[in-house]
């Protein structure tokens, strides 16, 4: 059975350079939208990964996050709200060589997209996930989403919202996520290393990147990136590294059974017996993925970015595709006429 | 004592009993020794939507008809001759089928007190003793006691085991009442049971048994021979809708040299096409059992995006889920089929029962002016053909197609004269291997059938985004532009329509091409059809048939053909669906003739309305909304 397409080839193409990711469209984000950093640092990151353009596709679903295809010179496909992650499994089950990237956002995903959402994560297949999220509604203007947080003021909630909001991190730790990561639109160092960690996993990658609605949601994360407040509020994971943040890295996070305690290592406390954050701990990741505290709550922990956890597991594709390989290899590939005659014929003459 | 052998053209058999009494296998295997012996024959499986409702009640009673003949079959037959009943509850559920005169076969250990009760029956009113079956010949075998006795002694097997293969037993004694050979099913349970010895010679003994019994016992004297029908020389084998819509489906991928993706979610009746389907890896198919049903029509647009034949099934609840995605599928052009055996609704409505009434949801049912060619199939060996077309349309003009077939054709089974794989059409699918034009690739420049050409991923220059919000005229690049929105939505229905360039013409499937009547119909309604006009045209009147597959768009000469008759009747399993795109379309008074009970026309319920719209036309000149379909 051969496909009439090019079998594509993962060569370096040393060739490529982000200008050639450029389209001739018009970027028709707001000004100051925080998915104009995305798209940057993607354009930057995807020539050093060594893909060929033409095996590349981003599929999106609909809302401000989902308009990136169109921005991006490779192939790509707008879809339907919530249904990306639907249509890349497909794509992905029956293409396996192509580098494939989901674009969507947090009602995309956590919303109408939900159910979708989960599979995929819990099928494994090779493929990225972007998930911008802005806390709001920002194509239809500024409902609130299942990540806003709850009495937040919005145009469908102007009492603000009773809804209790998902924790993305932890919803993908339980769907039995493979890769999680969180970063941010603007530190373009870490979205970019993050992208490339991404891509180097082989499985589903789930990428949060917290983005800045300035017209609907402005500000929502500027306290993990405003100068006076991110190194109280942001704390930055590295493997083998002891979890520490704070002025002037101050303040550590020790774990006391399994509750995660802040200490002061100014008034004494040792980095020995800090936390050492370890990616491929799942329990670890069970807790720091629930490091989720509202601001305002006195003592609170600080918002982790990062690579949470990752893990190796197959790959639904070539889970799929072998099974294939291994019955064309016992049985030999099928004969219409043998399958059309059926186990039993008669003649009429 | 002599038995006497009395010969018939055709014998319509019910089988009947609880939903564990394995009424379904004894049905196939009686339909696949008749076809190999030579008989036309058609088959329609009755069974309740419940797994297994309680044992003996009239819930839980499963039937399969089979109509076989020597004589050209068309129908299940509209009443059966024979009916062979393992309880109390499944002789009340039934009796209705039977025709006056006709035989029943009743095991009389299902019509004790308790299973009297459970079927609603005073324990004073057993109908084996009180009379009440006079006007049919019955005959009563104790089936669970013959079996016992025939296994008890060396059988290796317990109670509830022998109790399981009694079918056996009554389908050895039906294939002596026929004058069968037991080769087949002898065939079918060492392949069964194989690695079971012991259940393999249990059955095998109670099928020589039951084939005795008729040879032994005394009351019953007469035999039955049908003899092999003249059907046209050729090779046969016998098959079931779904089946054949699998084949098909293969049969689309080797010829256009794509393969299968087949993402589907269980529902009945089409989780049959997915089972099928997982069993044949190796013609490369891949079988995607998705979350939901949306999740299943959407990862065939992402396989069909790659460059793949995107198929899924399901049925009416789940087309309904599915209306966005295949409306998304319409705005990209990409090629694939959307299968919906219909079943009765609305809402979940009536799981395994067949039903015509998806039409208009598939024609119509999509947010904005989104018309996707529709094609039905008639009978189980037509899907074959619909299946390879729908994808050959899909493939050739770069748009979804709907299918559609229902529960009657799904899991009735009727002989079929196969093709060979050389004399199938060729698929051709526009793929762009390419860019050597000057400029820039434009994914919705489009040729003289309108459709665009497939840029699929992997092929160098040819990246380009596609997507749900309104195109510019072959750039593809999003344009609200009024007058931009106004060309590209008649554009698509142009492209659609264009598809009548490429179908056969409309045929007359008996009967005059000019006269008094023409019952015009669609999808399983075929044989039923058939048969009423060949009784109603022997008698005298003038009427004939044609049967549309191609729903969207229509056959090029439809018009002229309806025109040429003075009356339009169509019989439909809906309240009047092809009707109104009928009369919208041609403007003519169309009648229609409705069932919405969940079962197939009888030949007789057509018949009789004929011969009342054609005795009295008067009558007929009434444009007719509501209509009974019993002809009663």
């Amino acid at each position: 059975m051969d496909s009439t397409t090019q079998i594509a080839s993962n060569g370096h193409d040393p060739k490529m350079t982000a200008k050639e990711l450029v389209t001739d469209q018009e970027v028709r984000w707001c000004p100051g939208c925080g998915d104009y950093s995305i798209l940057k640092q993607v354009q930057t990151v995807i020539p050093e990964l060594g893909i060929k353009r033409e095996n590349i596709v981003f599929i999106s679903g609909i809302g401000c996050s989902s308009r990136f295809p169109y921005y991006m010179e490779t192939y790509g496909m707008h879809s339907i709200h919530g249904r990306a992650t639907a249509i890349a499994s497909g794509l992905k089950a029956s293409r396996p060589e192509l580098s494939v990237w989901i674009v969507t956002g947090d009602g995309d995903s956590l919303s109408i997209g939900g159910n979708h959402f989960i599979h995929i994560l819990r099928r494994n297949f090779d493929v990225n996930i972007l998930l911008f999220n802005n806390e709001i509604y920002g194509l239809t203007k500024g409902q609130y989403s299942p990540t806003s947080p709850q009495g937040q003021v919005t145009k469908s909630t102007p009492l603000g919202s009773v809804d209790h909001p998902f924790n993305p991190l932890a919803l993908s730790l339980g769907a039995d996520a493979t890769f999680i990561a969180r970063t941010m639109d603007r530190d373009p160092k870490h979205l970019q290393e993050t992208l490339r960690r991404a891509n180097s996993h082989k499985g589903t990658s789930m990428v949060e990147i917290y983005q800045n609605c300035n017209v609907f949601n402005d500000g929502a994360f500027f306290i993990y990136t405003d100068k006076e407040t991110k190194k109280l509020e942001t704390l930055f994971l590295e493997t083998g590294k002891p979890l520490i943040y704070g002025e002037n890295n101050d303040k550590g996070i020790k774990l006391d059974g399994f509750t995660p305690t802040i200490v002061s290592l100014a008034d004494g406390a040792s980095t020995n017996d800090l936390w050492i954050h370890d990616e491929r701990d799942h329990v670890k990741a069970s807790i720091v993925t629930r490091f989720f505290d509202n601001v305002h709550k006195e003592n609170h922990l600080p918002r982790p970015f990062g690579i949470f956890y990752q893990e190796d597991r197959y790959c639904y594709e070539d889970a799929m595709n072998e099974q294939i390989a291994n019955v064309i290899s016992k049985k030999g590939e099928g004969n219409l006429d043998e399958l059309i005659a059926g186990k039993e014929v008669w003649v009429i003459n | 004592m002599t038995k006497t052998n009395e010969v018939l053209d055709s014998v319509t058999i019910r089988f009947a009993g609880d939903s564990g009494d394995g009424m379904q296998l004894t049905g196939t295997q009686f339909t696949d020794t008749a076809a190999i012996f030579g008989n036309d024959l058609s088959t329609f499986p009755d069974f309740p939507a419940e797994i297994r409702a309680p044992i003996g009640t009239l819930a839980g009673v499963s039937g399969f008809q089979i109509h076989f003949g020597s004589v050209e079959i068309n129908t299940p037959g509209d009443f059966c001759d024979v009916l062979v009943v393992m309880n109390a509850a499944a002789l009340k559920a039934n009796l209705r089928e039977l025709r006056d005169g006709g035989i029943i076969i009743a095991n009389t250990d299902g019509f004790d007190p308790k299973n009297l009760r459970l079927a609603n029956i005073a324990p004073d009113q057993n109908p084996l003793e009180n009379g009440s079956l006079s006007k049919y010949q019955v005959f009563t075998m104790d089936v669970t006691k013959i079996t016992r006795a025939a296994l008890s002694n060396d059988s290796g097997l317990g109670t509830k085991e022998i109790d399981r293969s009694k079918n056996m037993f009554v389908l050895g004694f039906i294939y002596w009442m026929f004058n069968r050979s037991l080769d087949h099913s002898v065939k079918f349970l060492t392949e069964k049971f194989g690695k079971k010895p012991d259940i393999l010679d249990a059955n095998i003994k109670l099928l020589k048994a039951g084939y005795n019994y008729g040879e032994t016992v005394e009351t019953f004297t007469t035999r039955f021979k049908v003899e092999p029908a003249k059907m046209a020389s050729g090779t046969y084998r016998n098959i079931m809708g779904n089946q054949a819509t699998a084949i098909g489906l293969i049969a689309a991928s080797e010829k256009s040299g794509l393969p299968i993706f087949y993402g589907s979610y269980p529902i009945t009746p089409a989780s049959d096409i997915l089972h099928e389907l997982s069993k044949y890896k190796n013609f490369g198919v891949r079988t995607y059992q998705a979350e939901d049903e949306i999740a299943a029509v959407c990862s065939i647009i992402g396989a069909s995006f790659g460059g793949q034949l995107g198929v899924t099934a399901s049925s009416g609840p789940g087309i309904a889920l599915k209306t966005e995605a295949m409306g998304l599928g319409f705005m990209l052009e990409l090629p694939m089929v959307v299968i919906d055996v219909q079943r009765g609704g609305p809402s979940t409505g009536l799981p395994t029962k067949t039903e015509q009434s998806d039409l208009l949801q598939v024609y119509y049912g999509r947010n904005g002016e989104a018309p996707l060619p529709v094609i039905a199939a008639c009978s189980p060996a037509d899907c074959f053909d619909v299946a390879f077309q729908s994808c050959k349309i899909a493939l050739e003009h770069m748009t979804p197609v709907v299918m559609l077939s229902d529960g009657f054709i799904a899991n009735g089974a009727e002989p079929w004269m196969f093709p060979k794989a050389t004399d199938l059409d060729e698929i051709k699918p526009p793929f762009i291997k390419e860019f050597n034009a000057e400029g820039k690739f434009l994914p919705y420049k489009r040729d003289e059938k309108l459709s665009r050409p497939w840029a699929v991923p992997g092929v160098k220059d040819l990246e380009h985004r596609i997507g749900g919000i309104e195109k510019q005229h072959e750039t593809g690049n999003i344009s609200y532009d009024p007058e931009n929105h106004e060309f590209m939505v008649k554009l698509r229905a142009e492209k659609v329509e264009r598809i009548a360039d490429y179908i056969p013409e409309q045929k007359i499937d008996s009967g005059n091409a000019k006269g008094k009547m023409l019952i015009v119909g669609w999808g399983s309604t075929y044989g039923a059809i058939k048969s009423a006009c060949a009784k109603a045209r022997s008698e005298g009147y003038d009427v004939s048939h044609a049967h549309i597959r191609y729903l969207r768009p229509f056959p090029k000469n439809l018009g002229e053909i309806l025109n040429n008759f003075e009356m339009v009747l169509m019989p439909e399993m809906n309240n009047g669906q092809l009707v109104r795109i009928i009369r919208d379309k041609y403007f003519i008074p169309a009648i229609p003739l409705n069932k919405i009970m969940g079962l197939p026309f009888t030949s007789v319920e057509i018949y009789d309305r004929i011969k009342e719209l054609l005795k009295d036309e008067k009558k007929a000149n009434k444009l007719e909304f509501a209509s009974n379909g019993s002809g009663k």
